[in-house]
């Protein structure tokens, strides 16, 4: 079977609108998340890193077209748009698109929204990226609660490995609406200041929106400076509990186990761990207990929550692009908010960024419906 | 190089205006329009026990039970059982969206509540049917704009020849707006009917 590679990226945040601007934030251990009083977003003042919107609006307008376009699939598009003109790849009917969102276009069936409430409907949104760049393939969205944005990447190298495309854009986003933040307020979920993923005195999760992007291709003429090979993925459910996480961290398991067979390689291979950490108490402890049952408790191990929030449907895909720059880069970088090891078994937090030689990533997200996604990514360069 | 398909649809079935179908057979009608009330009465024609049903929002009690009614002939497993679920529609979880939307939407009358925003998500259908096979496999939601046969059937067999599950549960469930609809098949390594898009699309439209 040829390989499948991950390669051109692109990140639209708060801590910039490129990957490496983003990931040279990263590397200084500055964190996008900032006190947000708005009442309009949400009644009470809450921690979350926001794309600007000014800087947003610049970028998207000298792209625009005549069509009115959401501000989710203004991100989106921004996003895409950039990784589409640095891969120079043309649109033809061997390229898909994949989008992975969790809520879509949900802030249309606010009472203020100008929009029609139709464009709630994933498909429209899925409609408006794909004409935009003139896709002429269908398509297909992805929405499997937080793991869509890795889960994704697994669904793009399987089409390119059954021979439905040759090439795929994967584009993730979710918004920071009052429909997200008062449902997990109501989960009694969040944290009152900056999140701190395995800490001891972690109180919960912070919410952030970002967009993401990137290329996944069987081509290698399309590889980048920090492409990576995609080895092996596997995306098992818990069977446990539809909104907490198996307590032996079952589905995460079986997600990596499955993913290091299709890879042939063994856990030891393993460099760096970009974990899911949305410092919640039962999704940490959850993670150290399935780590430590694959031997995996002295590979460094970051989340990046600490830097963006809990970004959603977009999570695991921004945190994979950031994992690949961290190979690129040799540097594994410091899971901000981090101080005291808060989880039951023995993991190894990444504390401060540090060079060391990297060679192989496994990337793990985990999700409501006791989803889970593991998928381990080799340097290729 | 798209590789052979050697698998095959080994059961079907279905939940849609009124009728409950598996293999063909009509196995219960009702014309009830309310949805609610209707998959009830197929919950107990079916022999339902299973208390977290009731807690289920539409869209999870409608691929439940059209699952169960599958799954129920299977032969399962009480440990576990390597049984990939694919499902996708059109409207994701819209139709408890607008309920959440609506519990937050007037700040005189704000009452967001768990145990509605947990099925904001279209793939907690999957959960609640693995939880109750007891399935700790693969699980993907897709939402396309209408049924397309072509890539359920693609996805299904890559998760089959890279033997990530043994069987594959594929289909549609969409709920939206007092419109409902389940077709769901089951692909598997051993049977007569082939695995084909041409059988999907036969089995869906018939």
């Amino acid at each position: 079977m040829s390989k499948v590679y991950a390669t051109y990226n692109n990140i639209i945040s708060s801590l910039g609108f490129t990957s490496s601007e983003v990931v040279a934030n990263i590397h200084q251990q500055k964190s996008g998340l900032r006190l947000i009083d708005n009442s309009e977003i949400f009644s009470q003042p809450f921690y979350s890193s926001l794309i600007p919107g000014k800087k947003l609006n610049e970028v998207y307008s000298s792209i625009a077209t005549k069509e009115k376009h959401t501000r989710l699939e203004q991100m989106m598009i921004t996003s895409l748009n950039a990784i589409i003109k640095d891969s120079a790849l043309s649109i033809t009917n061997e390229v898909g698109l994949i989008i992975a969102t969790t809520k879509g276009n949900i802030d249309v069936l606010e009472d203020k929204s100008s929009f029609p409430k139709k464009r709630a409907y994933l498909s429209e949104l899925a409609k408006q990226v794909a004409n935009y760049f003139g896709f002429i393939t269908e398509p297909i969205v992805v929405s499997n609660a937080c793991v869509s944005g890795i889960l994704a990447i697994a669904i793009a190298k399987r089409y390119i490995e059954q021979g439905v495309y040759k090439h795929v854009f994967v584009v993730g986003a979710d918004l920071v609406t009052e429909f997200i933040l008062s449902g997990f307020n109501s989960f009694q979920a969040m944290s009152n200041k900056p999140c701190k993923p395995y800490c001891k005195n972690r109180e919960g999760i912070n919410i952030g929106e970002v967009a993401a992007s990137v290329l996944i291709t069987s081509d290698e003429k399309y590889l980048n400076e920090e492409a990576v090979e995609i080895l092996g993925e596997g995306s098992c459910n818990d069977a446990n509990h539809i909104s907490g996480p198996s307590r032996t961290g079952e589905g995460l398991y079986r997600s990596i186990a499955s993913a290091l067979q299709q890879a042939n390689i063994n856990a030891s291979e393993i460099d760096y761990i970009s974990a899911h950490g949305t410092a919640t108490n039962y999704n940490d402890e959850m993670e150290a207990i399935a780590f430590n049952r694959h031997q995996l408790s002295k590979v460094p191990l970051n989340s990046l929550k600490g830097y963006f929030g809990h970004t959603l449907g977009a999570s695991g895909l921004l945190e994979t692009i950031v994992g690949m720059h961290s190979l690129k880069n040799n540097m594994l970088y410091a899971s901000l908010g981090f101080e005291e090891l808060g989880v039951s078994e023995p993991i190894n937090v990444i504390k401060e960024t540090t060079p060391k030689q990297l060679t192989a990533f496994l990337k793990t997200a985990s999700g409501f419906g006791g989803c889970n996604t593991a998928v381990l990514f080799k340097k290729v360069k | 190089m798209k590789k052979e398909d050697n698998f095959y649809i080994t059961s079907y079935c279905s939940i849609a205006k009124g009728k409950l179908h598996l293999n063909g057979e009509l196995l219960y009608e009702n014309d009830n329009s309310d949805f609610k009330e209707f998959i009830k009465e197929v919950y107990k024609q079916q022999g339902g026990k299973y208390a977290k049903f009731f807690k289920m929002d539409n869209l999870s009690k409608l691929a439940f039970l059209a699952s169960d009614v599958l799954l129920m002939n299977e032969n399962l497993n009480s440990e576990e059982n390597d049984i990939a679920i694919v499902f996708s529609n059109n409207a994701s979880s819209l139709d408890t969206d607008r309920k959440h939307q609506k519990s937050i939407q007037n700040k005189d009358n704000y009452y967001p509540s768990p145990a509605v925003f947990v099925y904001t998500l279209p793939n907690i259908c999957i959960g609640e049917i693995s939880i109750k096979h007891k399935l700790y496999s693969e699980n993907s939601f897709f939402i396309f704009d209408t049924f397309n046969a072509e890539k359920l059937h693609a996805y299904a067999n890559s998760l089959l020849l890279n033997n990530k599950a043994e069987q594959v549960l594929c289909g549609w469930v969409n709920y939206d707006e007092d419109t409902y609809e389940a077709f769901l098949y089951l692909v598997s390594k051993k049977g007569t009917k082939t695995h084909s898009i041409k059988e999907i699309i036969t089995l869906y439209t018939t």
